[in-house]
């Protein structure tokens, strides 16, 4: 009888826990909703997202950062994207098994290294290079940034990666071998063809990071606000608007624009989820037809 | 020929990438440690004052890093406090007991909660303050609940997803041994499921410290201040590592305070080091102990384990 009693509780409050993590997803999305709604309604329309950022005139625009946020990401993802690619085809079989074993070890220890951290090493050592190289400015520039947010987002995609490009390796090894192909041709002729949809995934994931990452952007764009012209120039992305607003300014329409800004992120949280999910679906009938 | 052409280019792509990527990472990282390492010692944290009463709360150190570590220290047991139980549970419920369209439906949201960029957590974590003060405590403010219940959302889905995955790892003749025991659900998990996952879900606790420790964005809204001395309560606002390092680069004075944020940024960064490494040795050990384990053989193991 108490068994049973015990037995019920046990899955009663796991049911709980499970609803209140779905629960508490909603109140992020209602929540910021709610707080970005008046924003909308407030007679200016969309021109929150589409218009410019002049608070003199009373145009509180979040475009000039959805641009710079996407700019700063881009980037990062093309430096980044090649990196994680060449480091994962390292590790399965285009390197020595020696130096594969070691980044995998180095990857894993790369996740856990704060963001602040290199920002702040950033600052001392990548700011002068880029002052120096570009000749002008002060050196904290949209490219700054994205160089750094490049190698943070190196090992979330090269983990999305190896999590495809592992069990692929091991299920064609013999057929390649039957083929008289050499680890590397496998890994060049077999398995980066089967595997472009985990390369697609790795790819959106990173730009989600890129985009949702604070402090780097914070630390090192220089956060001007301006329509990204080149990448010498400063640049104030969305999620360093939040923080830059929330610390210094309590104007009501620059209030309304952070909630704006953070619906937006929410949204492309949102768009990059969906798109792993399509990509994972299809990844499972394309198995299920072989 | 060319086959072997194109070969050799991959090869020259990979070393290139490996390369640049370790240089990246060794300058950026060896910067911090050639700088902060020799600022390591008791003036880093205490400055003038004697530890013991910096320790005590008895003198206020002002200059010297330990009231941010004490609390981010505080941050992380409140953020664990709030997030281990529903994490563990969640993470149980997902592998154990949900339907296969909850199980889809509430991967969607882990995953959802686990994108969140922190700086929106830390803008939700505000709202909510917007929110209570409009409603129920009209002078609410922020401070280190806030701050601990906006991280321990952060760090809900690593929880979630590391207890599911430890769980579900384990071999599906564990389960069945449970019930040809003529265990209820409740002993299957108490005796069985738990004990053999624990270092798992244990390595994920400390997976999720290292992810609260580190994160600065969210409490850079919620109630994190440069100096306020050692975390006086729930309401009250609080210093943190993460933000010291981050107020110093943009605000240091001079070359002590420039070197007292190495010191920060190296004791962070071994800090983060050392939960992933913990987490780490936990669950390979937990896949040795389940390597090519013949089913015979760890029947016998676990009904000796429950005698």
């Amino acid at each position: 009888m108490l068994r049973r009693w015990k037995g019920g509780v046990v899955t009663t409050v796991c049911a709980l826990c499970a609803a209140s993590v779905a629960l508490a997803l909603v109140a992020i999305f209602a929540f910021l909703c709610l707080f970005a709604l008046p924003v909308f309604m407030d007679g200016q329309g969309f021109a929150v997202i589409a218009g410019d950022w002049k608070p003199a005139t009373g145009s509180y625009g979040v475009l000039p950062m959805l641009q710079a946020s996407m700019g700063v990401a881009g980037i990062a993802l093309v430096l980044g994207f090649p990196l994680s690619l060449g480091i994962c085809c390292g590790m399965n079989g285009l390197a020595p098994s020696g130096v594969g074993q070691m980044f995998r070890g180095l990857v894993r220890c790369l996740t856990a290294v704060p963001t602040v951290v290199y920002g702040f090493a950033a600052l001392f050592l990548l700011v002068p290079l880029v002052r120096e190289a570009a000749g002008r400015g002060t050196g904290l520039c949209w490219l700054t940034a994205s160089l750094v947010l490049a190698l943070l987002v190196v090992p979330t995609m090269v983990l999305v990666m190896e999590a495809g490009m592992g069990p692929t390796v091991e299920r064609v090894r013999l057929t390649g071998a039957a083929m008289g192909l050499n680890r590397g041709q496998v890994m060049v002729h077999m398995v980066l063809p089967l595997c472009w949809r985990h390369m697609a995934g790795a790819a959106a994931l990173g730009f989600g990071r890129a985009m949702g990452d604070t402090l780097l952007p914070l630390m090192l764009a220089g956060n001007a606000v301006q329509s990204p012209g080149s990448p010498l120039e400063s640049v104030r992305t969305l999620t360093a608007h939040i923080a830059l607003v929330l610390a210094t300014d309590s104007r009501s329409g620059t209030y309304g624009s952070l909630f704006v800004a953070g619906c937006l992120l929410l949204l492309l949280n949102l768009a990059v989820q969906l798109v792993l999910r399509v990509l994972a679906r299809s990844g499972a009938q394309f198995r299920g037809r072989t | 020929m060319r086959r072997c052409a194109n070969l050799a280019l991959w090869r020259i792509f990979v070393m290139v990438s490996m390369t640049v990527t370790l240089v990246g990472v060794a300058a950026l990282l060896g910067v911090v440690l050639m700088r902060g390492l020799p600022a390591l010692g008791p003036a880093l944290l205490f400055g003038d004052v004697s530890p013991l009463a910096a320790m005590t709360g008895a003198v206020p150190v002002w200059d010297g890093i330990w009231p941010a570590c004490a609390g981010t220290f505080a941050l992380l047991m409140v953020a664990l406090g709030l997030a281990v139980l529903p994490g563990i549970g969640c993470g149980i419920h997902l592998a154990l007991f949900a339907s296969p369209r909850t199980r889809v439906l509430l991967g969607l949201a882990v995953d959802l909660l686990a994108g969140v960029p922190s700086i929106v957590m830390g803008l939700f974590g505000f709202t909510l303050l917007l929110a209570l003060r409009r409603t129920v405590a009209p002078d609410a403010s922020t401070g280190l609940l806030l701050a601990s219940v906006c991280l321990a959302l952060l760090v809900l889905p690593v929880l979630v997803v590391t207890t599911r995955g430890a769980l579900e790892a384990l071999p599906a003749q564990l389960r069945l041994t449970g019930a040809a025991l003529g265990l209820d659900t409740w002993g299957r998990l108490r005796h069985l499921l738990l004990p053999a996952a624990g270092r798992g879900i244990l390595g994920g606790v400390l997976l999720a410290a290292g992810r609260a420790a580190e994160d600065t964005a969210v409490i850079m809204l919620t109630g994190v201040v440069a100096s306020v001395g050692l975390p006086a309560g729930l309401g009250e606002r609080f210093e943190a590592l993460p933000f010291t390092i981050f107020y110093l680069s943009s605000q240091y004075r001079d070359a002590v305070e420039l070197q007292r944020g190495f010191g920060a940024a190296t004791v962070l960064l071994v800090l983060s080091l050392t939960l992933l490494a913990g987490a780490w040795l936990l669950q390979r050990v937990l896949e040795r102990k389940w390597r090519g384990v013949l089913p015979v053989s760890h029947c016998q193991g676990t009904s000796e384990d429950i005698r």
